[in-house]
């Protein structure tokens, strides 16, 4: 890493942020006359610190974004031109043939509105059913509750990948394989969607509901409007991480079911992928594609993005 | 409220029901845990001991059970069954060996760049390390397909170097047998021509990740480390700066603050990220249906594709769940391990810097950390990991 400055750079946040501003607005070419003038106690081995930080983080951020630009690019240039020249961001000539033919020749659309419908079912039913269950392992006291969120806690370390021969059993043995219920009902709660619910219901005083309950609310009218609408922050995240969660499944929807009306986005994608379609010319096709796919999250993610990052952070803190 | 006016009518004490409505409002997540978990992995469980062939119920009388014959055909029996568990064990091994370091260390450096108070853009770096995790498995392998092609932008850059890329997603050989070859091995000494565990011989063990393999390793890391990333930068956050400006009185080097200062502060993070990373790569599942199991001579397969594989294309469901609960074991015998680890230590973390937050996120999870990862709150987090 940094071997050449004996200072690392953050040891002086106050003094050295307006440098950076400086520089950065001017060029990318520090400025020694300048600074040195304004800030004698920078040395000019935090400086150069500084600059190798950034040349560091500008070069790796390429490496993690170039991708994304060029398969945008890639599919808006003919079949000839991705293949040949897979690098250029701007196309020679500039088709939407690929779009059209994902409208065209391929169920895209259907695909589409099937990932929309599940997305939006799946989603509102973990917000609703995984803050229930939240709410009452936090709240309610009942026989049982510790045995219960015990077994939800055992129940996250189960890892998605072997379900997946069991959840196909029992689609096929209660009759749904293949159906819109065997691809929802199962993804409908999650264990970790109770959890995070639970963590968040345990750290809200409960005197407000308790005013409430002394009036005389019940139970579920307590919940839902008293101390659901303080779960804000909460259920929005709760609703991120299962709109995602559900838009990127692809696992369950391959086990639950074959008819091709029945692809989403993932399984259909993925099917043009390793499907018969030929690979090599078709990166256009298979780029738009992609493209599209990611559109809603990409969208939800620059939204929420702050939320997002501080979610990951937030399992952290447990 | 409107409720109040009823009050008084009801009686009784302000618990009274709670009992019922708690029940009540547990059911649908109790009832869907265990009618889409617990029940199927208790019929998969029997699938494992049969002779099932995927006709009919799997609890139909013809159903015979076959003890451990599944099993045994997969591990002890030499047999092509045997040759592929152990050739897709052999694939997985070497994934983790390189994914879990790799990722951990770039998760770190990004983190540590990105948490540097002089930045400017601190949110712009943080989105575009963060934004490959957020993204569909399916999506990624589309365009990590298009960039490793033989004549893809990766080996455009590389040509630009004077280097001739690789086939990359559909070269079967070795990374180590390539260096091998490089020096003049071609063929395996005699010492490691005998067939080691699993009817895999240990010239194969010792190939390493094939080039195909390698992209994937690529795959993973480019989608995981801005996960990780998060994960290390809420902890370096909560060192806070004091530390750092007493290691600076000390008169300490950046390097020297780095390993000496930095990192034994985040060896609870640490340890989280890398076990999150062990458990997650054993899962990997996503990218290899996507791009077909059968590509780069099988040497892209892992034990939870086979498992798949097993059951839905050869229709030998017991094999195939047998696989699976082979790698459940596993997984879940990593996640007491790291729970147990993290439970250990507890007690003697009372530091007053570090924060108390690793130690409960661990013992609960491992998954609400990794149902944030990429694939996010489904039923296969950590399946691209």
């Amino acid at each position: 890493m940094t071997t050449k400055t004996p200072v690392d750079a953050p040891s002086e946040p106050r003094d050295a942020a307006p440098v950076a501003t400086r520089a950065d607005a001017a060029s990318a070419i520090p400025k020694p006359t300048k600074t040195a003038k304004r800030r004698r106690s920078i040395p000019l081995r935090v400086r150069s610190g500084m600059w190798l930080s950034y040349l560091i983080l500008v070069g790796l951020a390429l490496v993690y974004i170039y991708p994304f630009i060029v398969s945008v690019s890639a599919s808006f240039k003919t079949d000839a031109e991705a293949t040949q020249n897979p690098l250029a961001i701007v196309p020679e000539t500039i088709t939407f043939a690929a779009y059209e033919r994902l409208f065209g020749d391929v169920p895209f659309g259907l695909w589409a509105g099937n990932t929309i419908l599940i997305s939006v079912i799946v989603t509102l039913g973990r917000v609703f059913f995984d803050s229930l269950a939240g709410y009452a392992l936090s709240r309610l006291k009942f026989r049982g509750r510790t045995i219960v969120f015990v077994g939800f806690i055992a129940v996250l370390s189960v890892p998605g990948v072997v379900l997946l021969i069991p959840r196909f059993l029992i689609l096929q043995q209660l009759g749904l394989y293949d159906t819109y219920a065997g691809m929802i009902i199962p993804l409908l709660s999650t264990a970790a969607g109770v959890f995070i619910m639970k963590q968040f219901f345990d750290s809200i005083p409960d005197s407000v509901e308790e005013a409430a309950r002394i009036d005389g609310a019940g139970s579920f009218r307590t919940f839902w409007t008293i101390v659901l609408p303080m779960a804000r922050p909460a259920l929005v995240t709760l609703f991120i991480l299962s709109f995602q969660g559900s838009w990127n499944e692809l696992g369950h929807f391959i086990v639950s079911r074959q008819s091709p009306e029945l692809n989403t986005l993932t399984t259909g994608v993925a099917s043009l992928v390793s499907g018969q379609l030929g690979q090599g010319n078709q990166f256009p096709l298979q780029l738009a594609a992609a493209v599209l796919m990611t559109i809603p999250v990409a969208i939800l993610f620059f939204v929420f993005q702050r939320r997002i990052m501080n979610t990951t952070a937030g399992a952290e803190k447990g | 409220m409107s409720a109040s006016a009823q009050g008084p009518r009801r009686g009784g004490g302000i618990r009274r029901g709670e009992a019922r409505a708690g029940w009540l409002f547990v059911t649908p997540a109790v009832g869907l845990v265990v009618v889409f978990l617990v029940i199927p992995i208790v019929l998969a469980f029997w699938v494992s001991f049969s002779d099932w062939n995927g006709f009919q119920s799997p609890l139909n009388p013809r159903v015979n059970f076959v003890g451990l014959e599944n099993y045994a055909a997969i591990t002890v029996d030499p047999g092509l069954d045997q040759q592929n568990f152990g050739t897709s064990v052999r694939n997985n091994l070497w994934y983790v060996v390189f994914v879990v370091p790799l990722q951990t260390i770039i998760a770190l450096l990004l983190a540590v760049q990105v948490n540097r108070a002089v930045l400017r853009g601190r949110g712009f770096f943080r989105t575009a390390f963060y934004f490959p995790s957020v993204t569909s498995t399916v999506a990624i392998v589309i365009v990590f397909q298009f960039l490793f092609t033989a004549s893809g932008a990766v080996n455009a850059v590389l040509a630009f170097f004077g280097i001739s890329g690789p086939n990359w997603l559909n070269d079967p050989n070795g990374i180590f047998h390539n260096i091998a070859a490089g020096v003049g091995i071609t063929s395996p000494p005699p010492a490691l021509e005998a067939a080691g565990p699993l009817g895999v011989t240990w010239w194969d063990w010792l190939a390493g990740p094939s080039v195909a393999m390698s992209s994937l390793i690529v795959l993973a890391i480019f989608t995981t480390s801005g996960t990780f990333m998060l994960l290390f930068l809420a902890a370096l956050q909560s060192i806070g700066a004091e530390i750092d400006e007493a290691a600076l009185m000390d008169g300490s080097g950046p390097i020297r603050k780095f390993f000496s200062i930095t990192l034994p502060m985040l060896r609870p993070t640490l340890f989280t990220v890398l076990t999150l990373g062990l458990i997650g790569s054993w899962q990997v599942f996503d990218q290899i249906y996507v791009l077909g199991g059968a590509t780069a001579g099988g040497t892209i397969s892992t034990p939870a594709f086979l498992a798949y594989n097993t059951s839905f294309d050869e229709l030998k469901w017991g094999q195939g769940a047998a696989i699976a609960f082979i790698l459940f074991v596993f997984i879940i015998l990593l996640t007491l391990l790291q729970r147990w680890i993290l439970k250990e230590r507890e007690p003697g973390r009372r530091r007053r810097i570090s924060r108390e937050p690793d130690a409960a996120a661990g013992s609960v999870g491992a998954d609400p950390a990794d149902r944030a990862l990429p694939s996010g709150a489904g039923t296969h987090e950590g399946s691209r990991s």
